[in-house]
């Protein structure tokens, strides 16, 4: 088959240099035996932001994608269990329509097609092979084998022949790449490993996508994959330049906010809302405002200040907006030039708030539609933040005490949860959940301050793993000073980078090695990252880890009984 | 589906690339189908059709179960919503989900149990596909689409899990269902004019070219990729069936007629009114695809197993007052959850009506359905995952004989699952695992 198409290929490498795009394809056959240990559904913003990459954020999207899935705490874990279903497929095709048909319309070729056709009405295998090879590489993740540019350069012409227009060949060709597997799965491919033949190893392309997608939340750019075709990852040298110049690019912010998106569970804002009529202030604009309070929050102490990842739970600095400051109750004036309508605020040392624990995204996040419930909140620090998983509750309880507001004996939330926790067989969870959860009980369930519940004053002081506190900011303070932040978020965003939870072998290098080198760069983002991305154990998989059993999403990951 | 079954090493387009003729049906006259509209000229039936309906927390034990076993003549006074259609509904009461001595997991297990037979261990879910999917491959691939999802109260998941626990994404929105199903990619079944678009060839081959790439896969995938990426193959065909439709004239349906956009939608949450709004629209969609010959299985979810329901104005949901609120002592019930239950009821009442509303001739839409009712959970508030409400209605195209009470004394409540889906054509004897494993069919109810 590849040498029928010697022709169309020899024509596309020549086409490829003129237009810049280095080694469009290689030869299939000289491709070692490889398995595959990893198949990726790229997230929404992952395709979002490919799609912007590739052909520039003027396309649109035009369609709906099916939900991405939790587990392990991850979206990127549950990405490696999910598949494409049959609307999923339905409105991947919708989408790759719209995009190709846009990518190839008359306002936009001259910029995202690098050749012109030698007629308009015709086939020209040419420019057809320049062009999808050059998309096809960025797309796919790796060059396109001759056989695969050779088939995507027959539909291109076959289609500008019978419908005598070459964009609308070009446009067909690009519509299947875009619901190819290729290019919906991060496809991990792995050869053995010289040094060690009880481990694989990524093959160049893979290592230059997990990389990219760690670090940019995309795929690889062009000069990755030109380093990683010219073998240059496979050098400790070679690898560290580019983790240097990506973790120095501007899109290292939109890689951060990404995994803090995930690790926080951003996407539970898609279906939260509030009871309009007890808490009309907020609306899905405040939801939106209130994670990006967060991220703008992270990104400016992790990245412009370069700060200690545990200060997120102690620090005044914070970003606002007057939606958010009606929440708040922080009387907010944006400055006309300030045209993004954000303003840096600090809260002063007596404030209520301190730490992205009690801004809205966390404690109006773990809420009920119409109350806060310490429970909650108690179980997403514990899960979420310290990596510590909370039972689920037994089954034939009686909640009778519960929250029951109408008991004149128990008005607060801590009255009735003490009752509950007399309950012998809630109060071993309970105990571990509520004394934290409590501490934010000034906070109601939209992340507005209150200081009684009931007309009786809030006590918000509790002990958290024997440390006592007296209010949300000790309890901040705790967080801070507690071991069991820094490493769950090490091996959060090590599962996050290869898409699974760490083995037991994993375990013990992320502890000695990881953690130490994040302790030992002040606990700061880019040196974790740093020494993940340049490390041989980030791209290496033990071969039983090879997965042969059906795999388990838990797609009610978050859909616990504590609602 | 298998993958290797599929994909040759052919890299001949398809369709008008690969120069082949096109089918197309020939034009299909009104005189073809019988007087009455029900069945076509050959005799053949209009297709059974399946659909589940879900719901959310249960019914109060006690208030629900009708009091005699057999025919149907009385129903618990939390069913009276339904009373009008007795004759057209089988309730089943005092089935259970004996847990082989595994913990119950709150609103999964029982849910778990009843949708794919078996208690899932403890922390981990079921990889065995729903009986909605099992159905739907077994009656659902000639269709455009395999099956419809839709959820009311604006969750993106369903209860439809496909093998290797994929789940099929609900719609929260019946705009946009709408427009899936009736957009422009609809092809009127009484429309006169009929016109292949040569785009749609163009489509196929493509879908060809995916599909083929896909055997570069064979051979260093391990096994539980692979069920993923036989699931995508799945997934794949069932596109190109779409397109295969739109290149051939579709049998008249004389009570199809297309439906106007919906209107008066509100945004997707769980406050009751909303629920009510969208579900009653979501139902009229869902009839006239049906009727319109687009699928043959509905998946209507109208609430989460921990249903989030609630109440404008009022702190706390469903799923809460279920455990929080105190039985009235007068009324020997929780008042609040008694309220949801209401509205639930009556949600499930309006179903019934929309689909028993559409004449198809002499008959009603109802009759070629069998609508499986189901939710997750007993009595909610103790999380009991014995006696969860079950009913089914419709006759199934003359499958399935209703107007009866199916009482039993802790039979295992995957008889009823196996028994739908044999209702349905599909070649099974016995469904469930460990103490759900069942061979014995609700034989009462079949014809």
């Amino acid at each position: 088959m590849a040498k029928k198409f010697g022709i169309v290929l020899a024509l596309a490498l020549t086409a490829s240099s003129v237009a810049g795009i280095t080694s469009a394809a290689t030869d299939a056959t000289s491709v070692p035996r490889v398995q595959l240990v990893g198949m990726r559904r790229i997230t929404q913003d992952q395709y979002r932001q490919i799609i912007a990459d590739v052909f520039g954020k003027t396309i649109k999207l035009g369609g709906r994608f099916e939900p991405d899935q939790r587990d392990a705490g991850l979206l990127a874990v549950g990405a490696s269990q999910v598949s494409v279903t049959a609307s999923g497929f339905e409105q991947y095709d919708d989408m790759a329509r719209a995009i190709a048909a846009q990518v190839v319309d008359e306002q936009h070729r001259s910029v995202t097609i690098p050749c012109v056709p030698k007629v308009a009405q015709a086939k020209d295998e040419t420019c057809a092979a320049t062009f999808l090879g050059g998309v096809g590489r960025m797309l796919y993740r790796r060059p396109l084998t001759q056989r695969e540019l050779a088939d995507e350069v027959k539909i291109a012409s076959d289609v500008s022949d019978r419908l005598h227009d070459f964009y609308a060949g070009l446009s067909m060709a690009l519509t299947g790449m875009l619901e190819s597997a290729q290019f919906l799965f991060r496809q991990e491919v792995a050869n053995s490993d010289a040094s060690d033949p009880s481990h694989l190893t990524l093959n160049a392309s893979s290592k230059a996508t997990r990389l990219s997608f760690l670090l940019w939340n995309s795929g690889p750019d062009r000069l990755l994959l030109d380093a990683a075709e010219h073998g240059e990852l496979d050098t400790t040298a070679g690898l560290s330049k580019q983790v240097d110049r990506m973790l120095d690019s501007p899109r290292l912010a939109a890689g951060v906010r990404a995994f803090f998106s995930d690790m926080l569970g951003f996407t539970a804002f898609e279906g939260l809302a509030k009871d309009p009529v007890l808490y009309p202030k907020f609306s899905a604009r405040v939801a939106a405002d209130a994670q990006e309070q967060t991220l703008r929050t992270i990104e400016d102490l992790l990245l412009r200040q370069g700060g200690d990842y545990r200060d997120l739970f102690t620090t005044r600095t914070t970003f606002l907006t007057p939606l958010l400051g009606a929440i708040y109750k922080i009387p907010l004036t944006t400055p006309d030039d300030l045209p993004d309508g954000w303003v840096r605020y600090e809260f002063p040392q007596d404030a209520d708030q301190a730490g992205i624990i009690t801004q809205a995204s966390f404690v109006a996040l773990h809420s009920q539609p119409g109350r806060s419930s310490p429970t909650v909140r108690g179980k997403a620090l514990r899960e979420v933040l310290l990596c510590q998983k909370v039972p689920d509750p037994p089954g034939n309880v009686n909640f009778a005490l519960v929250q029951d507001t109408n008991n004149p004996a128990f008005k607060t939330a801590r009255q009735r949860l003490t009752a509950h926790r007399s309950e012998a067989t809630c109060a071993g969870c309970h105990k571990i959940m509520d004394p934290i959860g409590l501490a934010l009980e000034n906070f109601d369930t939209t992340g507005a301050f209150r200081s009684l519940e009931n007309g009786t004053p809030i006590d918000a002081s509790g002990e958290i793993d024997g440390l006592k506190f007296a209010n949300a900011q000790e309890l901040g303070k705790a967080i801070h000073d507690n071991p069991a932040a820094t490493s769950c978020i090490v091996n959060r965003i090590y599962s996050y980078g290869v898409g699974r939870s760490a083995t037991k072998e994993e375990s013990a290098w992320i502890h000695t090695n990881l953690a130490k080198d994040f302790a030992d760069g002040g606990y700061g983002i880019k040196a974790l990252l740093r020494s993940m991305a340049i490390s041989d154990q980030f791209y290496r998989v033990t071969k039983p880890e090879i997965r042969a059993e059906i795999p388990v999403s838990s797609r009610l990951a978050f859909e616990g009984e504590h609602k | 589906v298998n993958l290797a079954a599929q994909l040759g090493r052919r890299r001949v387009l398809r369709g008008m690339l690969g120069g082949a003729a096109v089918t197309v049906g020939l034009p299909f006259l009104d005189c073809f189908l019988d007087a009455s509209g029900t069945a076509l000229a050959d005799g053949a039936r209009l297709p059974t059709i399946f659909a589940t309906w879900f719901f959310g927390c249960g019914l109060n034990p006690g208030r629900w179960e009708p009091k005699t076993a057999g025919k149907l003549v009385d129903l618990g006074p939390e069913l009276e919503p339904i009373r009008p259609y007795m004759s057209k509904v089988n309730v089943f009461s005092g089935f259970k989900v004996p847990l082989d001595g595994k913990p119950a997991q709150p609103h999964i297990t029982g849910r778990i149990a009843v949708q794919t037979g078996i208690v899932a261990a403890a922390g981990q879910k079921s990889a065995l596909p729903s009986v909605d999917t099992i159905i739907a491959d077994s009656i659902g691939t000639k269709t455009r689409f395999r099956s419809l999802e839709v959820s009311c109260i604006g969750s993106r998941s369903s209860e439809s899990v496909r093998a290797g626990n994929i789940m099929n994404p609900s719609e929260i929105s019946p705009a946009a269902l709408y427009a899936r199903i009736f957009g422009a990619d609809f092809r009127d079944p009484n429309a006169a004019e009929f016109a292949p678009d040569p785009r749609v060839m163009a489509r196929q081959s493509v879908l060809s070219g995916v599909k083929d790439q896909l055997a570069d896969l064979q051979g260093m995938i391990g096994a539980a990729d692979k069920v993923r990426l036989d699931e995508y193959l799945s997934s794949l065909r069932q596109l190109e069936q779409q397109l295969d439709l739109e290149l051939q004239k579709p049998e008249p349906l004389k009570a199809c007629s297309v439906p106007q956009k919906p209107v008066g939608e509100l945004p997707p949450n769980a406050e009751v009114t909303t629920m009510q709004t969208n579900h009653k629209l979501f139902v009229q969609l869902i009839a006239s695809a049906l009727a319109c010959g687009q699928t043959r299985v509905a998946n209507i979810a109208l609430t989460e197993g921990l249903s989030t329901l609630r109440r404008s104005g009022n702190a706390v949901i469903h799923h809460t007052h279920t455990h929080e609120e105190p039985v009235d002592p007068k009324l020997g019930y929780q008042p609040n959850v008694t309220w949801f239950i209401g509205t639930i009821m009556g949600a499930m009442a309006d179903m019934i009506a929309t689909f028993d509303g559409f004449r198809e001739g002499d008959r009603t839409l109802l009759d070629r359905m069998l609508v499986w009712v189901t939710s997750e959970t007993g009595y909610a508030k103790v999380h009991s995952t014995d006696n969860i409400p079950t009913l089914t209605v419709g006759g199934a195209n003359g499958r399935v004989k209703t107007g009866q009470h199916i009482q039993t004394a802790g039979d295992p409540i995957t008889r009823v699952g196996l028994t739908v889906q044999q209702a349905m054509g599909v070649s099974v004897n016995s469904w469930g695992s460990d103490n759900l494993a069942t061979s014995r069919t609700v034989t009462e109810i079949l014809a």
